[in-house]
């Protein structure tokens, strides 16, 4: 009884997903996602041609919003109330909790038949792999620790490439004086946090990063260089234009497209973007690792998560992650993407120069240890805990945390309340 | 035998009335009981729920095994330990602050409106839709609105410094010790012409023999305004009241259209506050905590208010 009541609760609360799932059909594929930006709907587009080709309808469910908030809301709802879609796109830790919930699908046969074990890299089959049975199909790879550049900007005030974060802070200067927005921005709390991600890695290094935000060791949380971090992203945080609260991120990219901003710190999904507006790198626009993080990549992956759908709904779940894994799929989704395929044997032909950096980065930082879950994005640590985490960043960038020293007592005090 | 014969029919007929009697009585109790077992359960049923899984340790689904009061431990140290704010903190001040300004605001305001209108001017008909129809806008629409209205890159400010006056400098919405008042702003616009629509029926529901007789005695219009007709309106007041008060309440759509959230989550109200720890972090016990000291903040008014009023009937 109370199941039933949680279920319904929670169905009737939302009011979503009403509608979405019923009627469903053998060669239909429900896909849930929050894909809308202009860069993103063409890298989907790319995935239903593919399955079209094999005869399935493409059910699209998106649900706007950048971080993916409200489509983790909606996702909440149908599970709640049994509508499982086919798929749903998800992030880490997410998966996990579903499938600690008992209701995705198990694609071992499949994943063993194609091979994954040996091709998708263990940092992501950590994720996509509950209880040896695989529930997820890793759609790419993104990395974090970016910097994206508008290059005739740069060219104007004669900028080159930061090294270090003293480079990043003198090149905002120049910006500053030269009279265009130095740091593209918005203010809303993932993409303060994403920003602090890369920065802690900078200030911290690659060691530092993995035991305060994979491992949440309280002693490197508390530590003088945690408060560093946050004395950097104040630093940085003065660069912003006053009017950046509460924009979205594909609109601060736009900033940089247009020239009205010097440099956003973004993940490489904001590539698309310079992609959709026909930009090319090296030309238009031009890419760096955030100063001080060569080497090291924090990154999050799309993944597909496969839901328990009945019987008759199984081949189309079977054939969506067949082809999402393949390997012409993840080269021509990830190139319009932004990312990079989430298997390390796609060849990287079709990919731009930043593309090309991103794939050898990545490769690199599998074999070297250096890839890290991003926090922000849900890769270091449970939802609750990354939210506990966003919230602290946002308060110290809007100024309700003041000192370096409260940031990090706030930060400890609030990642041990989610735990 | 033959006295058998006729109680038999007789008894048949008591019971086919008693039947129809019955059924008449339990008619309505029959076609009220669906709407009655569905309030009951979707009504009281999720609130006794909403208590029970505030005091467990429930995360992205419902857990059931009872961990304690560690939610409201976090809820009011959260409270007390304000410095920096914490997001509970924020969000109770914040409900005050919209609160009293938003109800204070739209009664004077509309009280004033009506009053205006009220003195026979010309075009009457064409301002009271003018000053009513913001109400007919959702709170989604009002706040989009606004939201570019008062954006210091889109709206006022930058239309007025095209217009040349540049020092002009309007950045409330983006700034966290003033975001709540942009709430209050487009509240305001949306609800104090329906107000002003109650105050002006109820102006025109009090007697003219009163007025008239006031006027005999030489009452000038202020003294009219504040000896008679103000104290005449106060059934108005207290209705008016009451359906600012729950707007107020459940004001959730208006912070999220206009503002986000705010910079840092500085405009939530406790309904944000609810509604983010529950469905979006994933923190279902303090959402329901959260939920449960609501609902005992507003029993708290609502039920004196209730017995008050039931007393009085009974009398």
């Amino acid at each position: 009884m109370l199941k039933l009541m949680s279920s319904t609760a929670i169905a009737g609360m939302l009011l979503l997903g009403a509608g979405i799932a019923h009627a469903a059909d053998v060669k239909e594929v429900q896909m849930l996602h929050w894909w809308t930006s202009g860069g993103e709907a063409a890298a989907l587009n790319v995935l239903k041609g593919d399955l079209s080709k094999e005869g399935y309808a493409w059910k699209d469910v998106p649900v706007a919003g950048g971080g993916g908030d409200a489509a983790m809301t909606a996702l909440k709802a149908m599970v709640a109330a049994g509508n499982y879609p086919t798929a749903s796109q998800m992030l880490g830790y997410t998966v996990l909790d579903y499938a600690q919930a008992g209701v995705m699908g198990d694609l071992t046969e499949t994943a063993k038949k194609e091979g994954w074990d040996k091709s998708v890299p263990a940092a992501l089959q950590k994720f996509s792999v509950y209880d040896g049975k695989w529930v997820a199909a890793p759609v790419n790879v993104h990395s974090v620790n970016w910097l994206w550049i508008n290059k005739a900007v740069m060219d104007k005030i004669g900028g080159t490439e930061p090294k270090t974060f003293d480079d990043l802070i003198a090149l905002l200067d120049k910006a500053k004086a030269a009279g265009v927005v130095p740091l593209a921005l918005g203010g809303q709390n993932w993409q303060e946090a994403t920003m602090f991600d890369s920065i802690v890695l900078s200030t911290g290094g690659p060691e530092f990063y993995k035991k305060a935000f994979n491992d949440l060791d309280e002693e490197s949380l508390k530590s003088d260089t945690m408060k560093k971090s946050f004395d950097n992203l104040a630093k940085i945080v003065t660069y912003v234009d006053p009017n950046f609260s509460g924009r979205d991120w594909n609109l601060a990219t736009a900033m940089v497209i247009k020239g009205d901003a010097l440099v956003q710190v973004m993940g490489d999904w904001a590539k698309g973007e310079f992609v959709a507006a026909k930009k090319t790198p090296g030309n238009d626009f031009l890419c760096y690792r955030f100063p001080g993080t060569d080497g090291s990549v924090i990154y999050n992956s799309d993944m597909f998560g496969m839901f328990n759908v009945p019987e008759d709904r199984k081949a189309a779940q079977v054939a969506l992650a067949t082809a999402t894994l393949s390997k012409s799929f993840q080269s021509a989704f990830n190139v319009v993407k932004g990312s990079v395929p989430a298997r390390t044997d796609v060849p990287d032909t079709d990919f731009d120069a930043c593309g090309k950096k991103g794939i050898a980065d990545l490769k690199a930082a599998n074999d070297g240890g250096t890839l890290f879950g991003s926090l922000a994005q849900g890769y270091g640590a449970p939802p609750a805990i990354a939210n506990a985490y966003k919230d602290v960043v946002s308060k110290f960038v809007h100024g309700q945390i003041k000192s370096s020293d409260e940031a990090v007592k706030q930060l400890v005090q609030a990642i041990d309340d989610a735990k | 035998m033959s006295s058998v014969a006729t109680t038999e029919p007789a008894i048949a007929r008591g019971t086919r009335a008693s039947i129809r009697g019955r059924m008449q009585d339990a008619l309505p109790k029959i076609v009220l009981a669906p709407s009655f077992a569905i309030t009951v359960i979707f009504v009281y049923g999720f609130i006794l729920w909403t208590i029970y899984l505030s005091f467990t340790n429930s995360k992205t689904f419902p857990s059931y095994a009872i961990t304690g009061a560690r939610s409201y431990q976090r809820l009011w140290r959260w409270t007390f330990e304000s410095d920096p704010p914490s997001s509970w903190y924020t969000s109770i001040t914040n409900m005050g602050i919209f609160g009293v300004l938003y109800i204070g605001i739209c009664l004077a305001l509309g009280l004033l409106l009506a009053i205006l209108l009220d003195q026979k001017i010309r075009g009457e008909g064409i301002l009271r839709p003018i000053f009513l129809y913001p109400m007919a806008l959702s709170f989604i629409v009002t706040g989009v609105a606004w939201k570019w209205f008062l954006d210091p890159g889109l709206g006022l400010e930058q239309t007025l410094h095209q217009l040349g006056w540049t020092s002009f400098h309007f950045d409330w919405i983006k700034n966290k010790d003033f975001v709540i008042y942009t709430v209050v702003i487009a509240g305001v616009w949306q609800a104090s012409g329906f107000v002003m629509a109650m105050f002006l029926a109820g102006l025109r529901g009090i007697d003219g023999e009163i007025m008239k007789a006031a006027q005999i005695d030489g009452a000038t219009t202020v003294q009219l305004y504040r000896r008679i007709i103000i104290p005449l309106l106060r059934p108005i007041f207290l209705s008016a009241f009451i359906v600012l008060a729950h707007m107020a309440i459940k004001s959730y759509d208006l912070v999220v259209a206009l503002t986000s959230g705010g910079p840092g989550g500085s405009a939530w109200l406790p309904s944000n506050f609810m509604y983010e720890y529950t469905f979006k972090r994933n923190e279902m016990a303090v959402g329901s905590a959260s939920a449960v000291i609501m609902l005992m903040t507003i029993s708290a008014i609502i039920v004196p208010y209730l017995y008050s009023e039931l007393k009085e009937k009974g009398r």
